[in-house]
């Protein structure tokens, strides 16, 4: 897709099947009354799914999709807003009800357009064609950065120009004046000529009889008023005193509370319980074995329960799994791997010229391992869910990123009619990916079947870490080739997993000859996106090893990766401006190093600079992280550096200290005492710079995470001489002693 | 019964007094800004005030607290002010991300200043490191206290020179 113009947009709408789309953003939302009925009261104007005007003239953005600290419900609004020239003041923002009207279309549009591979998570609803997805996706997912690129763009944007341009023809039409003598600013509309006005809300209802355009002409960057710039979030006052509700604050009459266990060795069944103790208790109403996924105890409150839950006696069984070893699936990635090669039945990723040939007639080879474990999502609100099964309709409020994946799921699991089950979405007090599974909702399901009254099922923490769907461990194999004259020319690599996005493992650098293959090797670990999914591991790869080949070849490595990226303007740009806004050649202290990472993840292309200190026992302290970002536009412009710095601390959190080791099949880690978190007195100063180049818009919420993992190693390598090549690096022997040793090398 | 005063209000509660306050706040009170985070004083999303010191109500039995004074996220409002000089520079600095650790970080934030109207960086690392936020929104929290700190002293300046 080209640059971000209305003539793009338009086109690319046509191309893959635009028109569609169009007549989704601008639908009249009167034609679903049941759609009008959840979003507005009698005397409010829907003017499509995507907004309506209240008598107050205040415009309401119905956002599809959830709030989880992206500020989302704010970048959309802005969209819409300013194609609207609407008021900012006295815009408001509700989140769309989980209603097929509201399936996203958009993402489904974008993910098509950008020719990516659909993610896992929306696999199964999706077949590849477009009208299908449009049928059946049940898609109102927030993920894969995707919002501003999609909803955004091809929703908010278009609701909003179409708004305006009706409002417009209504009061032309209304005075009896053309069109173009007519100006709409800040939720007004005036004829200049005649010193007339009037508010939108006044010409909503002209409006309402009035055609809407199909393709109303947007705004051109330089006509932007709205986006752009940083407006205060529109979900933080409710944030700093206590009363935005997360799916764990709901509170209904009658109540009651449950907690639950699963089996701590994935996939073993509960054999047989023994819960007389506990149901003895007070306060205790039952223990129910929810389909020998796992036992509930329900009681007047969480604590009771979850007094309760430790004294049933559970027997999960034995299976092979309750042998599994984290030191046995490394081997046996490593055996996949070499079987893979040994039996050449490797699936490719990508390749280019003659990588065999080349390595061969090498002047130099360079060969590095990697290895990375697998990881927890962790997010702050433990996982929870609350259902009410009532007058032949299903209730569930939870905090989910995909609201109406939830309602499909409901309906089927209950075997009940879609429209019969109401998704109550709330905050998602974090997500990164976890809250895009429907495992706690099923929980929260088979036990509201059998009560009369609401239920609010709460996780442990302990639950939340052991049961989570898991960032994939993984090793990561290189071989890179210089030919004789000094130039690198071959890029070999093999690793487990192929997971989304395809482009994860992808170079930016100019090398000749590649090849990258991979095999998947399955184990008995859930697995799930987590926040940038693949990304997360292929930057640390692919960016340690660009690495080594600079250090191989006695270069700088930010002058190497200039020079290989002399072909790729957009990358070189955010390149060099990361290491101007670094400093990259300023002296740094004693046993301080600097460390460089680029990579493009959802769009956005991140480049960052980390600043270490070694301490002589060989801690590591990260001071400071400089990033420059192109997200092509940044709709707004704090909220796109605080997604950055946000990144940039889960990423470098999972970096220092991520591990979730399998023990006897099971997760060993619990709680934070053995989870570690990056906390104030660790947290770097973290700059953000932001390069507009006017490229379609590309995310915020995951592109700061992938380069810091490699920004740190490198600047480790860089203060010391030790290469970390497996994570996480608190478990990593650092020295300063090696120092000396690569600098005789 | 065991009698405790939240946010000036006497309560009591009939219910077994080794609960922790996180739960009989939340759950039997109904205030639910206080968060559950971790059950294990790891993560600080559920600090609240016994009288004025900031503790972890997530291992704070319910007893603990009989007859003394509970703070919450929904009392540190001073009377007649709209919001804490906290929220307001929180919302200024645009801390909060998901939103979910962000009353703990208010909570631990709020004790902070009232001990030490001028806290250093070391200062701030000490009594903000039991707050986890997984958003990473530690250096506009760092911020946040400091602005909040500014603006405590001009309105103590200007209140000293009214009454002088």
């Amino acid at each position: 897709m080209g640059k971000w113009t209305r003539r793009a947009f338009i086109t690319g709408g046509v191309l893959a099947g635009g028109a569609l789309i169009l007549g989704v953003a601008i639908r009249r939302g009167d034609k679903s009354g049941v759609v009008k009925g959840m979003i507005a009261s009698d005397d409010e104007t829907v003017f499509d799914i995507w907004l309506k005007i209240s008598p107050d003239n205040s415009v309401t953005a119905i956002v599809p999709h959830a709030e989880m600290g992206q500020g989302v419900h704010t970048s959309l609004a802005m969209m819409l807003a300013d194609e609207m020239d609407a008021d900012w003041d006295k815009i408001k923002v509700m989140e769309a009800p989980a209603h097929k009207e509201y399936a996203n279309y958009a993402l489904g549009k974008g993910f098509m357009l950008e020719g990516t591979r659909i993610p896992s998570f929306l696999v199964g609803t999706v077949d590849g064609a477009f009208l299908k997805i449009m049928q059946s996706m049940n898609m109102q997912i927030t993920g894969g950065s995707t919002s501003v690129r999609t909803t955004g763009m091809h929703g908010m944007r278009v609701a909003g120009a179409a708004a305006k341009a009706t409002l417009l023809k209504a009061a032309a039409k209304e005075w009896g004046v053309n069109e173009s003598s007519l100006r709409a600013e800040k939720s007004m509309i005036y004829d200049d000529a005649s010193n007339r006005s009037a508010t939108y809300a006044e010409l909503a209802p002209k409006a309402a009889g009035i055609s809407m355009p199909a393709n109303p002409e947007l705004k051109k960057p330089e006509e932007f008023k709205i986006m752009g710039t940083s407006p205060q979030r529109l979900d933080i006052p409710a944030k700093v005193n206590g009363t935005a509700s997360f799916g764990m604050d709901v509170s209904l009459p009658n109540m009651k509370y449950a907690t639950v266990k699963a089996s701590p060795v994935f996939g073993n069944k509960v054999k047989s319980m023994e819960a007389s103790a506990a149901e003895s208790m007070k306060g205790v109403h039952k223990v129910y074995n929810l389909d020998d996924k796992a036992v509930a105890v329900v009681a007047d409150g969480y604590w009771t329960a979850k007094q309760a839950l430790n004294k049933v006696k559970i027997d999960f069984g034995t299976t092979d799994n309750n042998a599994v070893l984290q030191e046995d699936i490394y081997t046996n990635f490593a055996k996949a791997m070499d079987d893979a090669v040994a039996n050449g039945d490797q699936e490719e990723d990508f390749e280019s010229g003659d990588p065999e040939g080349a390595l061969a007639s090498a002047s130099k080879v360079i060969e590095a391992e990697y290895k990375i474990p697998y990881l927890a999502h962790a997010a702050m609100e433990p996982m929870n869910c609350t259902a009410w099964i009532h007058d032949g309709i299903a209730e569930i409020w939870t905090g989910t990123q995909n609201p109406l994946g939830v309602a499909a799921f409901a309906a089927e699991f209950l075997d009940m009619d879609e429209e019969n089950v109401k998704v109550h979405n709330q905050y998602l007090g974090g997500a990164f990916g976890r809250r895009a599974q429907n495992d706690a909702v099923e929980q929260a399901l088979t036990i509201a079947k059998d009560l009369d009254s609401p239920v609010k099922l709460i996780w442990s923490r302990e639950e939340d870490m052991q049961q989570d769907f898991y960032r994939e461990a993984a090793i990561s194999r290189f071989k890179g080739g210089i030919d004789e004259n000094g130039k690198a020319s071959v890029w070999i690599n093999q690793y487990v997993y192929k997971k989304e996005p395809a482009e994860a493992s992808h170079i930016p650098y100019s090398i000749e000859n590649t090849y990258a293959h991979y095999t998947d090797y399955e184990t008995h670990v859930p697995w799930g996106p987590w926040r940038s999914v693949a990304h997360s591991k292929h930057a640390f790869f692919t960016e340690s090893f660009i690495d080594e080949m600079s250090i191989a070849q006695e270069q700088d490595p930010y002058e190497y990766r200039r020079e290989l990226l002399s072909d790729n303007p957009r990358f070189l740009k955010v390149l060099e401006t990361v290491a101007e806004k670094a400093d990259w050649n300023k002296e740094l202290p004693e046993n301080w190093g600097r460390g460089i990472a680029i990579h493009k993840s959802f769009g956005t292309i991140v480049a960052e600079v980390a600043e270490v200190e070694v301490k002589e026992d060989g801690k590591v302290r990260v001071h400071k992280v400089v990033c420059a970002a192109d997200p092509g536009f940044a709709v707004h412009e704090d909220g796109f550096k605080a997604q950055i710095e946000s990144g940039v601390i889960y990423g470098l959190t999972a970096a220092m200290y991520g591990e979730i080791k399998i023990d006897q099949g099971k997760v060993a880690q619990s709680n934070f005492h053995d989870y570690q978190m990056i906390r104030m007195n660790e947290a770097p100063e973290i700059e953000v710079h932001i390069i507009n180049s006017g490229e379609f818009p590309g995310g915020a919420g995951e592109p700061g995470t992938p380069a810091i993992a490699p920004a740190v190693t490198n600047a480790i390598f860089d203060a010391t001489g030790t290469r970390i090549r497996e994570l996480p690096i608190n478990l990593q022997k650092i020295s300063l002693e090696d120092r000396q040793l690569s600098s005789n090398a | 019964m065991t009698k405790i005063i939240i946010n000036g209000q006497e309560r009591e509660f009939d219910i077994d007094p080794s609960t922790p306050l996180l739960w009989v706040i939340r759950e039997q009170a109904g205030l639910t800004g206080t968060k559950f985070g971790c059950g294990m004083a790891q993560c600080g999303a559920c600090t609240m005030h016994l009288d004025g010191n900031p503790i972890r109500s997530c291992v704070t039995p319910l007893q603990a607290a009989a007859g003394k004074e509970i703070t919450t996220i929904e009392g540190i409002t001073p009377k007649g002010s709209e919001l804490h000089a906290i929220q307001k520079a929180w919302i200024e600095e645009q801390v909060p991300q998901c939103g979910y650790c962000q009353s703990g970080q208010i909570m631990s934030a709020v004790a902070l200043l009232k001990e030490n109207p001028a806290p250093t960086d070391e200062d701030i690392d000490k009594a903000m490191s039991g707050n986890i936020c997984r958003c990473g929104t530690y250096g506009r929290i760092r911020k946040g206290i400091k602005r909040a700190a500014l603006m405590m002293a001009d309105a103590s300046t200007q209140n000293s020179e009214n009454n002088g």
